[in-house]
């Protein structure tokens, strides 16, 4: 990469996905690896299994075949909150923030699972506890002056125009520290000055923190600027994976965007 | 004009005319008021962590009073009984989660509150087959007395229950206030999806917040049960607790306390000072005429959180 970021070993990689809703196959026999560190992009028209694949990937889908192995462990299936404690944080497609809470509430939710292990000692234990949750708040802070939301802190996320509340998910994405950021269609809707915002926080949060990022777009434009790589899907399945130069080529790819028929 | 005197100023003459007995009028709505509450609260705790009007909060009431007394009256000691029905009220609430919640995570919330409907019937029956459809007499022991203090009638049954609800309550608050379970659980209210998604146990906040909200309906079965017998009419006093939500805010533990006590002693100073002016009975309908009065001007309830629509 022109940045010169050192991309490092398999983190996540998931081996002849298939998972299919009654009779409709939503994914068939997907493979890719994402490497610590990177950028990794899955795109595709609508209606490829982008989102499907997401979900397989942090657990709200099981799928009927293959394997996901993350950070070496091997797994038919995850489970969203055991995906969370392994350091698996995502956003969604449509948004989903605790709408009655403020962003500030909601940035701490996200903190979760690194507050101590047992959930109902935590809330009997006093001293600690109390100490703890300062801690926490400190780090809640700093993402919020990361994301330059100081300003709407103590709004409840229900009241925020769209752009915000994508932030203010990324945010509570953010706040768990994670290892594995899953972004659904981060910049979906937004209009272009928001999406070169959340280009920068994205590109910086990889860059500052290391985190590595999966995220679907279907806006071929955008994505091709900020991956490392490039998986294509159509139809469920996969149709390239490359640089973001290799896959602009592939005319696979190219059939699949300009709606080429498939027989 | 002699009417608009007996309505607006009469009524506050003979309070000022009588201060003791205003006070005792008072003191035994707030009594009645705590008890309110506490129905009120169970209702809450479960809105809270799943955003569902629990239908079958009432059932909870009879089926945990109707479990205490048939201990007791197969010769189980009041304290062994009353751990055996805490016992029981928990493993109920993991019965609700494994058979019940844990297939209608992400649903839509009416079809969770149909669930409860079908689990308020199920509670009911169960309840009867297994203790018998009679009215029962509850007995814990305290004695129904009551006694003068400085010329303040105090009955203390009454005042032993205000304080075990009152001790409840205040507990309540603080653990769902004060701790991080607090957000989790507003968290999982939301969006359970997202809840999820950041690592709250779903599973864990539903056992934790039905186990509760059963201790709860524990308490007030057992404050309501004493003074009118254990029957099925004592799941009735859920209704009793739908205007205390409405005034005090579906989401909010204050909000079902002080709502509580609104009700108790407006009711009370209503029954009293405006009841003959109508012939009295107003202790039936002043919790639901003050209920309607919120709905109109403030439908959130006196704590409840904003309602924000996108539009």
């Amino acid at each position: 990469m022109a940045n010169g970021k050192k991309i490092g070993d398999v983190l996540l990689s998931v081996q002849n996905i298939n998972l299919s809703f009654g009779g409709v196959q939503a994914l068939v026999d997907v493979s890719f690896d994402v490497r610590k560190h990177e950028i990794f992009a899955i795109i595709g028209p609508n209606g490829a299994g982008k989102s499907s694949m997401l979900n397989v990937i942090n657990g709200f889908y099981h799928p009927q075949g293959g394997t996901i192995t993350y950070r070496g462990v091997t797994r038919a299936r995850m489970r969203p909150h055991e995906a969370a404690r392994q350091g698996i944080a995502r956003t969604f497609q449509n948004i989903a923030l605790f709408k009655g809470m403020s962003t500030l509430d909601n940035i701490m939710t996200g903190r979760n699972t690194l507050m101590s292990s047992n959930f109902v000692l935590q809330a009997l234990h006093w001293g600690p506890a109390w100490k703890e949750e300062k801690a926490h708040r400190e780090m809640a802070e700093e993402i919020i002056d990361f994301l330059q939301i100081e300003a709407i802190r103590k709004t409840p996320t229900g009241r925020l125009p769209y752009g915000l509340q994508k932030r203010v998910e990324l945010g509570r994405a953010l706040a768990a520290e994670p290892d594995l950021l899953l972004l659904d269609e981060p910049m979906a809707g937004m209009n272009l000055e928001e999406k070169e915002d959340m280009c920068r926080f994205i590109l910086d949060v990889n860059d500052e923190f290391g985190t590595t990022i999966a995220l679907i777009e279907h806006d071929m434009g955008v994505v091709m600027d900020i991956s490392d790589r490039v998986a294509v899907l159509d139809y469920g399945r996969k149709i390239a994976e490359g640089t973001p130069g290799e896959v602009r080529v592939n005319q696979d790819v190219i059939d699949a965007y300009l709606g080429v028929s498939h027989d | 004009m002699e009417a608009l005197q007996a309505v607006f100023v009469l009524p506050f003459l003979d309070m000022a005319g009588e201060p003791l007995f205003f006070l005792e009028v008072i003191i035994g709505g707030l009594l009645t008021g705590v008890n309110y509450s506490l129905v009120a609260l169970g209702f809450v705790l479960i809105f809270k962590a799943s955003g569902v009007f629990n239908f079958s909060q009432g059932i909870m009431v009879l089926f945990a009073a109707l479990t205490l007394v048939g201990l007791m009256e197969r010769g189980v000691p009041v304290w062994l009984a009353l751990v055996l029905t805490v016992l029981a009220m928990i493993a109920l609430a993991f019965i609700v989660e494994r058979f019940m919640l844990r297939f209608l995570v992400n649903q839509d919330e009416i079809i969770l509150f149909m669930a409860t409907i079908g689990l308020a019937f199920l509670l009911e029956g169960v309840g009867e087959i297994a203790w018998g459809a009679d009215v029962k007499e509850l007995d814990i022991g305290i004695p129904d007395k009551s006694f003068e203090v400085g010329g303040i009638l105090l009955n203390e049954f009454d005042l032993f229950a205000a304080a075990t609800g009152t001790v409840l309550v205040v507990g309540l608050a603080v653990f769902f206030h004060k701790t991080p379970i607090g957000r989790a659980l507003r968290a999982v209210a939301d969006d359970h999806q997202a809840a999820l998604s950041v690592g709250i146990p779903l599973k864990t906040i539903w056992v934790v917040v039905w186990s509760v909200a059963g201790i709860v309906a524990l308490a007030a079965g057992i404050s309501w049960g004493a003074k009118s017998g254990v029957q099925f009419s004592l799941s009735l006093i859920a209704l009793k607790a739908l205007p205390v939500l409405l005034i005090g805010g579906f989401t909010s533990v204050p909000g079902a306390i002080i709502g509580g006590l609104i009700i108790g002693v407006g009711e009370k100073i209503a029954e009293i000072y405006w009841g003959p002016l109508v012939g009295g009975a107003i202790e039936n309908w002043f919790a639901y005429m003050l209920a309607l009065a919120f709905l109109l001007f403030r439908p959130q309830g006196l704590f409840g959180e904003r309602i924000i629509e996108r539009v």
